[in-house]
């Protein structure tokens, strides 16, 4: 199974995995150039694997939780492609890559509960709660949700950067306090839900914000 | 190849209308817009992250009813052209994400272009000029986002920006106006409308920058002799319309309506002439979404003539944003023998109208 993957909930990050095999990667140093890095990685990944798109057997999407201009830049890159190419689209929870991360990592053990936390801006985070579950994926309790750090549920550890931005609030697990969700991880949660025979979801983006918009009020006026 | 008759393909998203058109050389072949104004009508305005979010709905579903529109498959396509810039920063970023997309899975050349300018290419399409792009030609150009009057050298290489706005754009300054007086957005249309109901000369509204200090001469120009300013008409407005009802009188809101009109209308064209006149322009071509007021027209026209200058209005639907303008100028880029963009150029909403097209890996920022 060939898979090319995309997340850019964070940082932008583009993965090649050839059945287990991650044959390709990128990862962005910030969080505000997708627009510019994303294409030029998945041409340069896809060149010097030298597979044609169309040999894709599915472009996987990382549908947030994220700032929302950066994961738009992900999201159509990866529906333009699979247009193009005719490949079909599968949507992950960015965060499930970062669940499947803390896991494979064995930072948490089997059948514990644990909770995932990235960078919403604004003094918030994007989280979700999830339990170890041994050799199957990370299992989805609740989320994703937004909200600040000190509103998420107490006692249990947490996996993402949010728990850098927030120690005073967070337990972050050792040697996951400023990951990001990366594309390897979340081709290979699609994969082995492909594999399983799962659902998978499509690439709406997860917001979890209106726009900031507000419906006028009434004229101001400045006299009486 | 590509030499002649470039079949091109071009994506627009700088604001609220996600379109992709299709062009033989100046030939028109689809012209496929979806705009989300409906979407920002409670609002009063259009919301940047509204907009944003509507284009990366939209993109995949206009690209392919374009395609089959223009009875062409990608593998036709000769290149692809996209808004880089000005514009809306989040909006402008679906649409290049997505040029760059099709450009990395189609192997075809991209080409990041001006979004002003390309308002101007479209005078290249549908026999709106019979034998192209004339001679000394400008081009005013009049919408929500924009207010300015360009010379055009040439269409690939060579324009200059006479002048602009200074704060809101006319369009802008329609829909502040329709929500003073409650008339709903988008305010252009139900402001000209109404206006044909009332008396122009009822009320004396400011005509921004239109004193001496800010004129001075053709030989010593002021510091905005061909420049505009609108956000002081829409607060006269507001004061004129609070007086009325602190006075306990009904608000003439077609008078209101027509005296403004004229207001706008009437310092947006004498200053586009007298650039035009200060710099040999002798054609015109009148573009952008405010390019359909009748009375824009009307008055652009008669000034033109007096002027002895030749004004040309694209169709509507091409005078709106749209990709087939993008395409179009595309198309005179490619045949220039103009380097294509990569994929990794930066959008730019401030993108100033002498960077027709970015070069590789640039945003076009001095």
């Amino acid at each position: 199974m060939l898979l090319l993957a995309l997340d850019t909930s964070a940082a932008a990050t583009v993965a090649l995995l050839r059945d287990d095999v991650v044959v390709g990667r990128f990862g962005s140093a910030d969080t505000r150039s997708h627009a510019e890095v994303l294409a030029p990685a998945v041409q340069g990944i896809l060149a010097d694997a030298g597979v044609p798109g169309a040999d894709l057997d599915g472009i996987v999407a990382g549908v947030g939780p994220g700032p929302f201009t950066g994961l738009r830049a992900g999201l159509v890159t990866a529906r333009t492609l699979g247009f193009v190419w005719d490949v079909p689209l599968f949507g992950v929870l960015s965060l499930d890559a970062l669940a499947f991360d803390a896991v494979a990592g064995e930072a948490v053990e089997a059948g514990s509960a644990f909770l995932v936390g990235t960078d919403a801006r604004r003094g918030e985070v994007y989280w979700a709660a999830y339990r170890a579950a041994g050799d199957a994926l990370p299992e989805l309790l609740d989320g994703p949700h937004v909200g600040t750090a000190a509103s998420l549920p107490k006692d249990q550890p947490l996996a993402g950067r949010a728990a850098s931005l927030y120690p005073d609030d967070l337990d972050g697990l050792p040697a996951f306090t400023t990951s990001d969700p990366d594309a390897a991880s979340l081709a290979r949660v699609a994969r082995l839900r492909l594999l399983a025979g799962e659902p998978l979801l499509d690439t709406a983006p997860l917001y979890l914000r209106e726009s900031d918009a507000k419906v006028p009020g009434p004229r101001k006026r400045a006299t009486a | 190849m590509m030499r002649g008759e470039p079949l091109v393909l071009g994506i627009e998203s700088s604001c609220d209308e996600t379109g992709v058109g299709i062009v033989r050389g100046t030939q028109l072949l689809t012209n496929t817009v979806s705009s989300s104004m409906d979407e920002h009508v409670r609002f009063g305005g259009v919301i940047p992250e509204i907009a944003s979010r509507a284009h990366l709905e939209a993109f995949v579903p206009t690209l392919r009813t374009a395609l089959d529109d223009a009875g062409v498959t990608l593998e036709d396509i000769d290149a692809i052209a996209v808004t880089a810039g000005p514009g809306l920063s989040g909006a402008l970023m679906v649409g290049v994400s997505a040029a760059k997309a099709l450009a990395v899975a189609t192997g075809k050349p991209l080409y990041a272009i001006n979004h002003l300018v390309a308002h101007v290419g479209v005078g290249m399409l549908g026999g709106t000029f019979a034998d192209g792009l004339p001679a000394n030609l400008g081009a005013l150009l009049v919408s929500g986002g924009h207010t300015e009057i360009l010379r055009i050298g040439n269409i690939a290489s060579d324009v200059e920006l006479l002048g602009s706005t200074i704060d809101d754009a006319a369009g802008e300054a329609y829909d502040k106006t329709a929500r003073i007086l409650g008339l709903g957005y988008p305010g252009g249309p139900v402001i000209d409308r109404l206006a044909r109901e009332g008396n122009p000369k009822a009320i004396r509204f400011p005509r921004g920058l239109s004193q001496p200090k800010y004129m001075g001469t053709a030989e010593e120009p002021g510091p905005h002799r061909y420049d505009w300013s609108f956000s002081g008409l829409k607060t006269a407005v507001a004061r004129s319309v609070e007086q009325y009802e602190a006075a306990g009188m009904e608000v003439p809101v077609a008078d209101i309506a027509a005296s403004f009109q004229e207001a706008v209308v009437d310092i947006i064209t004498s200053k586009a002439v007298l650039a035009c006149r200060e710099h040999g322009i002798t054609e015109l071509l009148l573009g952008g979404g405010v390019a359909a007021n009748r009375r824009l027209r009307e008055l652009t026209g008669e000034r033109c003539t007096a002027a002895g200058i030749t004004l040309t209005v694209p169709a509507p639907s091409l005078c709106t944003d749209n990709g087939a303008m993008v395409a179009a100028l595309g198309a005179q880029i490619i045949m220039e023998g103009r380097a294509p963009s990569g994929v990794s150029f930066g959008t730019n909403p401030s993108l100033p109208v002498t960077e027709i097209v970015l070069a590789s890996g640039e945003d076009g920022r001095a």
